[in-house]
């Protein structure tokens, strides 16, 4: 407050000295970011605060301010099963997610780096399923993979009578059906992001070596992918949140089911705080995922303003 | 930059009081000028579709306009969802199907139809059960649509036939017709795996395996101690012989597709609300010809009832609140009733009306509405949210969801249904 004071008082002091143009050049940079300040402070940095409130209280259907302590985490971890199904089911997917993701996203980028032919006509291919979104993406692969429509009737119809294929519909294996979906779509991004960091590589590295009589593999492991890190950085973070914030695919997909087996916190806290009244119940298993995202981006925060600290 | 921010800050005050404000004083004069209601209703599938394109057709005949607001999902979580929203925000609806005790919850932002209720007599056209669900503080604020039966069992003679099996009315019996009909290569139970739709068979066996007093104990009352009892592991293992004879695409399968597998000749039966019969009459099937429509087993004299409600929200334009009361005075019509109800499935809940044009399987359901009345069999659905508040509801819900998708013995299941519902209760 002390600072947009004296913002205004300098802004008053140029009126008289040096002119109206002179003031609004001054003051407009900040009026323009005015808005967009407020909105933040009010919808996001406010709203975190207001969850975390609730989240103390005993609120059901609508709010209700009175603190009453930290009874609703102590049910969330001693006393609700649902909720230990979504955690898991959150470390699950998220590894199996990434690793995919990150796996299969670089060995496409490094095939579509060796200046094959058509190379856009691949580019586009793999991209494609990133235009998607998750809904359809789910809807699709829920057609896909149930038994009774999909993959597992065309086997048997093609003759493979004892052919089953039934992940989606057991409950121990339905989240790796959702593993498959996202992996699917989410692949094309990374590998995207692989190509142009392959591409960005100083190309008289890899002569050197070449000369040096390293072979190709080797060049790969030893120099192009160690030289690829801030990529895997990126993709890692990117895939992380996309996992913690999991949920339309989820909905789509297995409906959370089958049973609540595959509930993860995203749909476990607007199951609690939306469809059954208990904002409360809801909120605190918001913060928790808030402070396990927070977990993971304040030390990624911190490396990256070192790194830029250091490079000035 | 101060002055914006104590903007919004009035603003979003401003905002809070809006939604705080209590019950107001309905119009005292309806205004005839034509208006316009936003209806929030989940009715997206085939028979019901039809039957909501009846009331806006009588709605749009007196000048008023309709602005609808359909939002998909069977049960409705998704449209209440949508609806908490809204009404967090300030701007709710003019009307939305809002049902059973969660009507008290929005009760003082609701207007008030005492007007309209006293110029049509709604206190002597209306059952006294189902007029009190639908007064907050002893005022209408809900206007009531229909009434559904849940205990329906929704048969396929000529599956039947082809396995020789004959149609049971008791639960060993149609253990013993399923096993035949499983046999015969064919589906004996068409199953929609999706919770609230296990919860639906779930309070049918309730009722049927345990009885009304038995019901009322652990589907309204929520009783700790009963909800573990014998007679309940004795419903779990009743259930568990059901889910033995469903087939590998139940899964998060949708009820009305559940219901097409009967229709078929797939499947050779299916648990199902009374809004099934919609969707056998819009596929041009003759009940007691191609379809069979009767009680559940051991539930025939009982009936677990579901009524569709509309809640009206406080509007503050004069010409708009009189569409509402237009709205809510059309619902309870004779005319609306019929042409509602009957595409449906449903019963009136206007008593009264002539059961001539209505199928076989609504003539049973209001004979037996007035008589289970009478004997106190007349009970509110759990599964659809007419007996218990939400949280109670989903925490069984959790448990009947998670016992058919898993090998949880029918002894746990009735112990943790039992600690679940005492953590929320």
């Amino acid at each position: 407050m002390d600072n947009e004071l004296q913002t205004q008082t300098n802004a008053g002091n140029k009126i008289k000295s040096g002119g109206f143009l002179n003031s609004l050049e001054n003051i407009f940079p900040k009026l323009v970011l005015a808005p967009t300040f407020v909105l933040a402070l009010v919808c996001i940095y406010g709203f975190i605060f207001w969850t975390i409130w609730v989240s103390f209280t005993n609120s059901g259907l609508l709010p209700d301010y009175e603190l009453k302590g930290i009874g609703q985490y102590i049910i969330l971890f001693t006393r609700e099963p649902r909720w230990w199904v979504a955690i898991r089911n959150l470390f699950i997917f998220s590894s199996l997610f990434i690793a995919i993701c990150i796996v299969i996203g670089l060995a496409l980028a490094i095939f579509l780096d060796q200046r094959i032919r058509a190379e856009g006509f691949f580019k586009a291919i793999y991209l494609y399923p990133m235009a998607l979104s998750f809904i359809v993406t789910g809807t699709s692969w829920r057609w896909i993979l149930n038994p009774s429509l999909g993959l597992e009737r065309l086997v048997q119809q093609m003759g493979f009578a004892d052919f089953t294929f039934r992940w989606l519909v057991e409950p121990e294996t339905a989240i790796y059906t959702i593993v498959i979906a996202a992996a699917w779509q989410s692949t094309g991004f990374v590998f995207a992001l692989f190509l142009a960091g392959l591409r960005g590589i100083d190309n008289s590295i890899i002569k050197a070596a070449q000369v040096d009589g390293a072979t190709l593999p080797r060049i790969y492991w030893r120099i192009i992918i160690p030289s690829l890190r801030p990529v895997f950085l990126s993709a890692v973070i990117i895939l992380l949140h996309l996992a913690i914030k999991s949920f339309d695919l989820v909905m789509v997909l297995t409906g959370g089911g089958p049973g609540y087996s595959t509930d993860m916190p995203a749909t476990f806290m607007y199951t609690f705080a939306f469809n059954r009244g208990r904002l409360a119940f809801g909120a605190a298993s918001a913060v928790i995922m808030f402070l396990a995202v927070m977990a993971i981006i304040i030390p990624y925060l911190f490396s990256e303003l070192r790194a830029t600290r250091n490079a000035k | 930059m101060k002055k914006l921010t104590t903007l919004v800050l009035s603003l979003l005050l401003i905002a809070g009081i809006a939604f705080g404000g209590g019950t107001k004083e309905a119009p005292t004069t309806a205004t005839g000028g034509p208006g316009e209601v936003e209806v929030l209703h989940w009715w997206t599938s085939g028979g019901e579709a039809a039957a909501v394109a009846v009331l806006k057709q009588l709605l749009e005949d007196e000048g008023h306009t309709w602005i609808d607001f359909a939002v998909a999902g069977g049960g409705g979580d998704a449209a209440m969802t949508v609806l908490k929203s809204r009404a967090l925000a300030g701007n709710p609806p003019a009307a939305a199907q809002v049902k059973g005790p969660e009507i008290q919850l929005w009760g003082g932002v609701l207007a008030n139809l005492n007007d309209v209720a006293k110029a049509n007599d709604w206190d002597n056209i209306l059952p006294k059960v189902v007029a009190d669900i639908m007064k907050f503080e002893g005022n209408y604020v809900a206007v009531p649509v229909n009434v559904h039966r849940i205990n329906w069992m929704w048969v396929n003679p000529d599956v039947f036939k082809q396995a020789g099996a004959t149609i049971p009315t008791t639960w060993d019996e149609l253990d013993a017709a399923a096993k035949k009909i499983q046999a015969a290569g064919l589906i004996p139970i068409a199953w929609g795996g999706q919770p609230w739709q296990e919860a639906t068979v779930f309070e049918i066996i309730v009722a049927g395996v345990g009885g009304t007093d038995f019901y009322t104990q652990t589907m309204i009352d929520a009783d700790v101690s009963a909800l573990k009892s014998p007679t309940m592991v004795k419903v779990f293992e009743t259930l568990r012989m059901l889910l033995s004879y469903t087939d590998p695409g139940a899964p998060n399968r949708d009820w009305n597709l559940a219901t097409s597998m009967v229709i078929k000749g797939e499947a050779a039966m299916q648990f199902m609300g009374d809004w099934a019969l919609g969707e056998f009459v819009a596929a041009g099937k003759v009940p007691d010809q191609d379809f069979i429509a009767m009680t559940a087993p051991q539930t025939e004299d009982q009936f677990i009832f579901n009524i569709d409600s509309f809640i009206m929200f406080d509007v503050e334009d004069p010409a708009n609140a009189g569409a509402q009361q237009a709205m809510a005075r059309l619902i309870l019509e004779p005319e609306f009733q019929e042409a509602f109800n009957v595409p449906k499935g449903s019963i009136p809940v206007r008593l009264g009306m002539s059961n001539e044009p209505y199928a076989a399987p609504q003539r049973l359901a209001m004979k037996n509405f007035v008589t289970s009345a009478k004997t106190g069999d007349l009970v509110p659905s759990m599964a659809h949210g007419m007996a218990v508040m939400p949280d109670i509801r989903g925490a069984i819900l959790d448990v009947v969801t998670n016992f058919c998708n898993s090998n949880l013995s029918a002894e746990d299941a009735a112990s943790q249904l039992a600690s679940a519902v005492d953590v929320v209760k």
